[in-house]
Formats: C-alpha cells, structure tokens, sequence
C-alpha cells in the first residue's frame, strides 16, 4: 500500500499549503503587499493631484491661467478679498494687477509663506523644448516600476524561508524519522517546493491582475500599456526564480536542526534574494550591469523585466534568459535535492555542505 | 516475519552494532531491551530505513525490505514528534494517507482510534495544546494509523501514566492478537514481562540473549533455588557444590555448581528439621537482564 512518488508530493504540498494559508502573517503579508501597491498608484493623486484652488482680481490675472484644467480659478473683486482668502488658505495663491510696474506679465502672486512653484512656473513663460530621444515613462515612474519590481520579487524570495522553517520544524520534532520511513526523501522536497511554488503563483497572479486596476483607478493608463508587457514577463520569471530559491531555502532548513540555528544557514539564501534588489536598485541607470545582471540567474528575475520595460531588451533576450534561468533551476533542483537527502537525517550541529555532499551516513 | 540478520553499523569509527540477528515473529510481542547507548534505537532505524545498515539484512516474509514494503510498518521514534501547530485528527488522517489510505478509510482509522485512545474530544485541537501524556497517545496513533502489518515501537510506554499504559497496552495486544509482529523497546523491565512473548537483549551492540520469555528463565534461572526451613539455615553453605546468594535466618538463596543435585540439598535440610518451602527460583527480567549484560 505504498504510495507512488507523485502521490507523496502531492501529499507534502497539500499540507504545506493548508498550513501556511491558516497563518495569520501569510494574510497579512499578502494583504500589505496588495494595499501597499494601491497606495503606490492611487495616493499620490489623491493628495498631489487634483485642481490648485487660486484667486485672481482682473481679467489680466485670469487669463493667464487661460483654461488650464490644474488649477481651480476663483475671481474675485479686489486685493483685499484675495489677501483674506490666501490668509484663510482656502487657495493657495492669489494673482492680482501689478500696480507697481515691476513685473513684465502685469500681475503679482500673494502666497502665504513660500513661493507657490506650481504657479508660478504656470504664469512663466517657458521656451519651447525638443527632446531627441523621448522617454516613454517619467523617469519618477520608471525608478517607481523598477522599485515595486525588486521589491515584490525580494518579498516572495523571503517568503520562501518559510519552506526553511517548515524543514527544520519537521526536523526539530523528530516526526521526519516517521515521513522518511514512509515516502522518499526526494518526494518529501518536491512537495515542498511544489507547494510554496503554487502558492506564490496563485498570489502573483492575483497582484498581476490586480496591478492594472490600481495603476487605472490611479489614472495611470498610459504607464498602464508600458508596464503590462514587463509584467506579463515579470509572472515567469518570478515563479522561475522562486524555485530557484525555494530549494536553497529547503536546503538552507535541512542543515540544521533546531530553530534557534536557523539563522546561521539562512545567510547565504537572503543573501541571494536581497542582492539582487539592491544591485538592481544601484545599477538601474548602468545599461552594460543591467544587462548582465539580466542573465545571471538570480538577478535576471528582476533585471530582464526591468529591461524590457525600459525597452533596453528584445523579446528574445527575455526568452534567453528565461532559458538560462530553467537549466539553472534544473541544476540547482538537483543539487539541492542531494544536499537535502545527505543533510536531512542528521541532528545535531549545522551539517557541513562537504558532509551533505558525501552522504557518508 | 521480520528478520534481522547480521546487521552491523557504525558512526565514524566507532561500531555500534555487530551481527545483530533476531526474528520478531507475526502474532507476538517482542521485547527488545538493553541498556542506554547498547544499540536498541539504531537497531530500529535501521529496520525502518531510517538510518542504512553497513552491513547484513533486513527481511519481511522471507524477502529483503524496500522502499515498496516499508510503509506497511508502523513506527514511533524514540524521540517524539508530529506537527506542533497541526490539529490532531487531521494530522492523524494526514500520515495515514501518507502511508497509503485513500481520505475515507485514513479518517475512518484516525476516528476509531482517538475514540480507542479517549482522544475523541481533543480531535479538533492542535497537538502542542495538549499535555505531553496527551501527545504520547497521539503519536501510538501514528503509528497505528494505517493498519500496519509490522509495528516498531521506541520505548512506547515511557512517559505514560499507569491508566495510558493499560490503554495503550489493550490496543498493542489487540493488533499482536490480530497477527502484527510487534517490536518494542523498553526501559520498563517489569512492563515488558507482563507484556513479551519474546524477548530481545542487547548490550554493547551485540544480541546477548534472544527467546522466548520462558526459554530464558530456564537458561538464566535453572541453577538458583530457595529453601526456608524452620531454624537458621546458615548450615547450607557449608554444602559442598553449593553458593549461597542470599542468606537471610531461616532462608536461603542457593546456586548449584555444575552437576550439582538440588535433591541432595533437600534430603540435607529434612535430616536438620521441617522444610516450609523448597523451590526453583523464576528470575525476574531484571536478573535475566543484569545477567545477561
């Protein structure tokens, strides 16, 4: 009545997941994400955008914010009523007549402690400008995708230290003396994997499907059309790359035995998920590291995308690396499945990686 | 039956076990006994698969054992442990499925045996809030979850209160009755005379007595009688062929060299007066043990 392979995986995974969506941090790290990402888009109109309340006196001053849709023109009938307005801030600035002949467009701005930029470079009269070579995004908005990319991507890779966690815990009660007597050691791995990996989908899908309702209730649509095809590339390099991690992480919580010792294991893994965030996040101007960075298998799950929405990247260099970072899955899962096999029955201290690799038990 | 031939293990260079041998036969309880570090917990793991031996053979019904045919066995480690944060029945119905059952018949199982072992009302309740004789009755629970052919069980009894052990007791000879061979070790020596067919000794790593439990009172206890007469019986030791082991007034212990006559003993302790008791002495399991050490 043994059960195949297959069956035992499935068996392992199940239970990973019915145990981590019945934890409260599993909620509330995915819930902080998916507000975090609406905040992202939705706030910064909310507060800066919206219509500059102003006043003006004469028909000089209110003109020369012609039908500008910024600001929320107010006209009133003199100096005075302008002044009482600024002072109560129900406006933010008021233009009234030069009397004074200093200024060349014939209006002052009142404002109440510092100069109202937003108006007066909308009363200035700029020189036209020619850019050669357009951006598409903002370059505020581009560092903001490279930064939510980076950041989502870290965030799974941490979450990954759960299948660590789970490992050592397995270890730590003794009860994988009852699970290795019962199914492989390999399928026990494969579960795991299998089932952090399906959860982590199953969230970066709902925020790949949630991002574009953010960035449109954000009124964001035009970054909308940039993003969307780095996203689409951005869910397989993800799950990718998660997998990768995953197996560290497991290997990471096989070589110790208790909880306390984890931490001394787990420092070469987060190493692997934050270094890519910050290389990433230093390196995001230097096209030449960027494109390194977006085949070298721990990065790339960042940097390709990262890439391909700045347009530095055709399709089928994302494809390459795709490529490169499966084979590299498929090594890893390998050797981290020979680890896992040589590291998981011994207690005690932390296994040395040599021990694991010899599998002398 | 399950049949350990001539396994041996090391740990480094330091040898653990040496041509371990024994049967545990379908139907019984064997008691496997030795003291701490003598090799009873490598000796399990190694029939589990848990740990690989470096030398000789586990068999199961003539054949050696595989992956394949392992999970039929039920095991409880020596040091405990299931999911601390798992409710008990799921966790339960969980191994069981593990271990082969489809959903219905491991939840079945895991409901039949919590009521067996009066857990039925903490089914619902995650393992680390109940108390540690508690979880002790879970984790026989585990192991007995899937109708396992061959049970191996690490010092079942220790940390269980007397009632426990009756309870577990009733559910082991339940499944020794039912044809399971049943290995168990214990610390408990008086436990496992109440409760063994066979019995297993090991120290330092070698098998030093194996039988059954009346087979070995007879090789370890054959040669000690009493006698209780009605005065001093200080006089037994001047028998010649005769060792006194215990002397106490008007009873003696004795041992016989070899070729000794026990009924010259007797017919001596008549001439002197009445004899209240003569008897061959049935050695406890505690001197089997010490003596074969």
């Amino acid at each position: 009545m043994s059960v195949s392979f297959t069956a035992a995986a499935r068996l392992v995974a199940e239970r990973e997941v019915k145990v981590l969506v019945r934890t409260k941090g599993f909620w509330i790290g995915f819930a902080v994400v998916v507000v975090g990402l609406f905040a992202f888009t939705v706030l910064p109109n909310a507060f800066g955008g919206g219509a500059t309340p102003v006043a003006v006196v004469g028909s000089q001053a209110a003109d020369a914010f012609g039908s500008s849709e910024d600001f929320d023109v107010r006209q009133v009938d003199d100096v005075a009523a302008a002044e009482e307005l600024v002072r109560t801030e129900e406006v933010e600035a008021a233009i009234v007549p030069d009397t004074t002949g200093e200024s060349a467009t014939g209006v002052r701005v009142v404002a109440l402690v510092e100069p109202p930029g937003e108006v007066v470079s909308a009363l200035a009269t700029a020189p036209p400008v020619d850019l050669l070579e357009p951006a598409e995004v903002h370059p505020q908005e581009r560092f903001a995708v490279i930064l939510v990319f980076a950041l989502v991507f870290m965030m799974f890779g941490m979450g990954g230290a759960a299948i660590a966690q789970s490992t050592v815990t397995e270890k730590q009660t003794r009860i994988v003396e009852i699970l290795v007597s019962a199914v492989p050691v390999r399928a026990m791995l494969a579960g795991k994997i299998a089932g952090h990996t399906l959860l982590t989908i199953a969230q970066v899908v709902v925020l790949a499907l949630v991002t574009p309702i953010a960035l449109r209730l954000g009124g964001e649509s035009e970054l909308l059309a940039v993003v969307a095809p780095a996203l689409g590339w951005f869910v397989p390099f993800l799950v990718l790359g998660f997998v990768l991690l995953a197996s560290m992480w497991a290997v990471a919580g096989s070589m110790v035995s208790r909880q306390e010792d984890l931490g001394s294991s787990m420092g070469l893994v987060m190493m692997l998920v934050m270094g890519p965030y910050f290389a990433v996040m230093f390196f995001s101007d230097n096209a030449a590291v960027m494109g390194v960075l977006s085949y070298v298998p721990f990065s790339a799950p960042v940097a390709m995308p990262v890439r391909l929405f700045a347009g530095q990247a055709q399709a089928w260099e994302a494809l390459l690396s795709l490529g490169v970072l499966a084979c590299s899955v498929a090594v890893i899962l390998l050797l981290a499945a020979r680890l896992y096999e040589g590291s998981l029955m011994r207690t005690g201290g932390k296994v040395a990686l040599s021990k694991a690799w010899a599998r002398q038990d | 039956m399950l049949t350990l031939t001539a396994i041996s293990r090391s740990f480094g260079d330091h040898r653990v076990l040496h041509d371990v041998t024994f049967d545990v036969r379908p139907g019984r309880m064997t008691g496997f006994l030795g003291a701490n570090g003598s090799g009873k917990t490598t000796t399990m793991r190694i029939v589990l698969g848990v740990l690989a031996p470096h030398g000789g053979e586990v068999a199961w019904n003539g054949r050696p054992l595989t992956a394949g045919t392992r999970p039929s066995f039920g095991y409880m480690p020596e040091e405990r442990g299931l999911y601390p944060k798992m409710a008990v029945a799921d966790q339960l119905s969980w191994l069981g499925r593990l271990h082969g059952l489809d959903r219905p018949t491991a939840r079945a199982n895991t409901e039949r045996l919590l009521d067996r072992l009066d857990l039925a009302e903490r089914a619902g309740d995650q393992l680390e809030a109940l108390s540690l004789g508690n979880q002790q009755r879970v984790q026989i629970a585990a192991a007995l979850v899937h109708d396992p052919e061959v049970l191996v069980l690490d010092e079942p009894f220790s940390g269980l209160d007397p009632i426990a052990v009756e309870v577990v007791l009733g559910v082991l000879r339940e499944r020794a009755a039912a044809g399971v061979p049943v290995l168990f070790s214990s610390h408990q020596l008086a436990l496992v005379e109440q409760l063994c067919d066979d019995v297993v000794i090991i120290s330092g790593g070698r098998v030093t007595a194996s039988g059954t439990r009346e087979e070995l009172r007879e090789r370890y206890g054959a040669k000690r009688h009493e006698l209780v007469v009605s005065s001093d019986a200080g006089w037994v030791r001047d028998l010649p062929g005769v060792r006194v082991v215990e002397l106490d007034g008007p009873r003696a212990v004795f041992e016989l060299d070899a070729g000794g006559d026990d009924q010259a003993v007797l017919r001596a302790a008549l001439e002197r007066g009445a004899v209240r008791a003569f008897s061959p002495v049935v050695p406890t399991l505690d001197e089997i043990f010490k003596e074969a050490m």
